[in-house]
């Protein structure tokens, strides 16, 4: 258990600093979509919701903490992808298309 | 769990990354966007093959319901409830993680201590991030009830004292309960209630001009909230997408902060707006106000014209009308930029989201370091509901309350048109010399009908 959790820290450390060097890259026209869009990643507890919603022998109250929690994680996800793409199609180059 | 799902771990882990990398540029920015999605649903169908997943029905209410709000939500909204929005889903994000914590707590009340206190982790903050989340939506949304206005600083006495009470409580409970896991639910919930409280009570003092880097900061903790949901349950692509998430909105954070001059303590911590209301009376000299015949004659001959938009545009919605104020520069033969200071408006990045909705092309959004140093060849500078980020006391004044922020040097262009409402000053009540100077012109009115008035004045020519 103690060595699975020990693994993870190295992952987690790494994937902060690929973090931090990819989005210091982001210019800042694009700050509100990357905000958004990394808002739909956050929604990736949608993975421990649905192993909650989906697990054998739950009590009712899993049940119901499970189910919520895979809503809430859905609206993000989707809520959070949705805005970004409709936002990102607004960037656009256009002084080619006046001449 | 078995090696194919770890695999596809793996490639969801890449995707996530690649997404964010294409984020680096508007060209490639919609691919990277679709190369995150694209993870996230190879995670969940992944997931949903996992073995220990065996009843689908909640899972498919749970699905269809959030597909549902989620989609029209995006979809219906306007354009200009975007802040909102955004902090309303990473609400809900900040929430699923904290629910995740809560079921793994129930499902198994007696721990080791380390995954006790990965559960507490998840739990406490999911739930800072949607309790803060949704009290920063309901100031984005300017709730009130008769006087009373949640989006302006709430401070009262013994605020900080509470604040730091809550946090030991937390850290102490926390403690003891990693130390013991007791049976009894009850310290869990005070936890998880304490939790809730501090999220509120730390968005509650935030200032409408300081939303921004408390948007950010929630951004960044929803990710903070994954992680620690990914150490509940040992997953690593939650880890991973988490990590990502934290380090994004930490970067965020910090550029704001940065752009204000400002530390994070002294954003989240001072109440900026109530205390900074010591107002200095102007240089002398009298405001100079034109009407938008003289704006056209100004505008008509100037070779070089930046806009500088701030939240008054968002609020007046005049981004069109800028637009198509520029077009018809451009058309006379002038050059026009956009300059856009980092903390305009209520979100990273606000206003060249307003200004790509109203098609104005990204590649004349300037930013602020880039312009300053042009600022001498400039002709016009036209300011539409900017303040605070355009004040020259930030600059000259060591006695300002925003001395020493960035700012958008404007005063240094030949002439200033600054779009006004009235002469009251900034959210933070600081005086703006800008409005007295000898090359500072005021046109008066809401912006979008003095915009509106200019661009008749350029028709019937």
């Amino acid at each position: 258990m103690s060595g699975d959790l020990i693994f993870l820290m190295f992952i987690l450390m790494l994937a902060v600093f690929l973090g931090l060097e990819l989005i210091s890259k982001v210019p800042s026209t694009l700050h509100t979509p990357l905000m958004s869009g990394s808002n739909a990643i956050s929604g990736i507890a949608l993975v421990g919701a649905l192993l909650a919603a989906g697990a054998a022998d739950s009590t009712p109250l899993s049940i119901g903490l499970g189910t919520a929690a895979v809503a809430l994680a859905t609206i993000n996800v989707v809520g959070g992808y949705l805005v970004t793409q409709r936002m990102l199609a607004m960037f656009k180059k256009k002084r080619g298309d006046r001449q | 769990m078995s090696v194919y799902i770890q695999l596809a771990y793996l490639l969801a882990a890449f995707l996530f990354a690649l997404g964010l990398k294409l984020m680096s540029s508007p060209d490639t920015a919609r691919l990277g966007n679709l190369a995150s999605a694209c993870a996230m649903l190879l995670t969940v169908v992944v997931t949903l093959l996992h073995t220990g997943v065996v009843e689908y029905q909640w899972i498919l209410l749970g699905v269809v319901v959030g597909s549902a709000i989620g989609s029209l939500a995006a979809t219906r909204l306007q354009l200009t409830e975007m802040p909102e929005l955004v902090a309303l889903f990473n609400g809900f994000g900040g929430g699923a993680s904290l629910l995740v914590g809560w079921e793994a707590y129930h499902r198994q009340p007696l721990q080791d201590p380390l995954s006790a206190v990965t559960i507490l982790l998840a739990v406490v903050i999911g739930g800072v991030t949607f309790s803060g989340s949704l009290v920063a939506c309901g100031k984005l949304r300017e709730i009130g009830w008769r006087s009373f206005r949640l989006s302006r600083p709430l401070l009262f006495p013994g605020q900080q004292p509470i604040n730091f009470l809550l946090l030991a409580l937390l850290c102490v409970g926390g403690l003891l309960y990693g130390l013991d896991s007791p049976e009894s639910q009850t310290l869990f919930l005070v936890l998880m209630a304490s939790a809730f409280l501090l999220g509120i009570m730390v968005v509650v003092p935030i200032g409408g001009a300081d939303m921004p880097v408390v948007i950010a900061l929630l951004n960044s903790y929803s990710g903070l909230a994954a992680c620690a949901a990914g150490f509940v349950i040992l997953n690593n692509i939650l880890i991973v997408a988490g990590a990502l998430v934290g380090a994004s909105g930490l970067i965020l954070t910090n550029i704001m902060c940065k752009a204000m001059n400002r530390s994070l303590a002294n954003v989240l911590f001072s109440g900026f707006g109530a205390v900074a209301g010591k107002t200095r009376k102007g240089t002398g000299g009298d405001p100079r106000p034109i009407s938008a015949e003289d704006a056209y004659f100004i505008l008509e001959a100037a070779r070089s014209v930046v806009f500088v938009p701030g939240y008054g545009l968002a609020v007046a919605q005049a981004q069109h009308g800028v637009m198509e104020l520029g077009e018809l520069l451009e058309d006379n033969g002038c050059d026009v930029r956009y300059a856009v200071h980092p903390v305009a408006g209520r979100m990273p990045g606000h206003m060249n989201v307003l200004l790509a909705e109203a098609n104005v092309s990204y590649d004349l959004l300037v930013e602020m370091e880039d312009v300053n140093p042009t600022m001498e060849a400039v002709d016009v500078c036209v300011v539409i509901g900017a303040n605070d980020v355009v004040n020259p006391a930030a600059r000259d004044d060591s006695e300002s309350p925003i001395y020493g922020m960035p700012i958008i040097e404007v005063d240094r262009a030949r002439v200033v048109i600054v779009l006004k409402r009235s002469m009251a000053a900034g959210f933070a009540g600081i005086e703006n010399p800008l409005f007295y100077k000898d090359n500072t012109r005021m046109l008066f009115g809401d912006a979008k009908s003095s915009l509106n008035a200019v661009l008749g004045e350029f028709k019937r020519s």
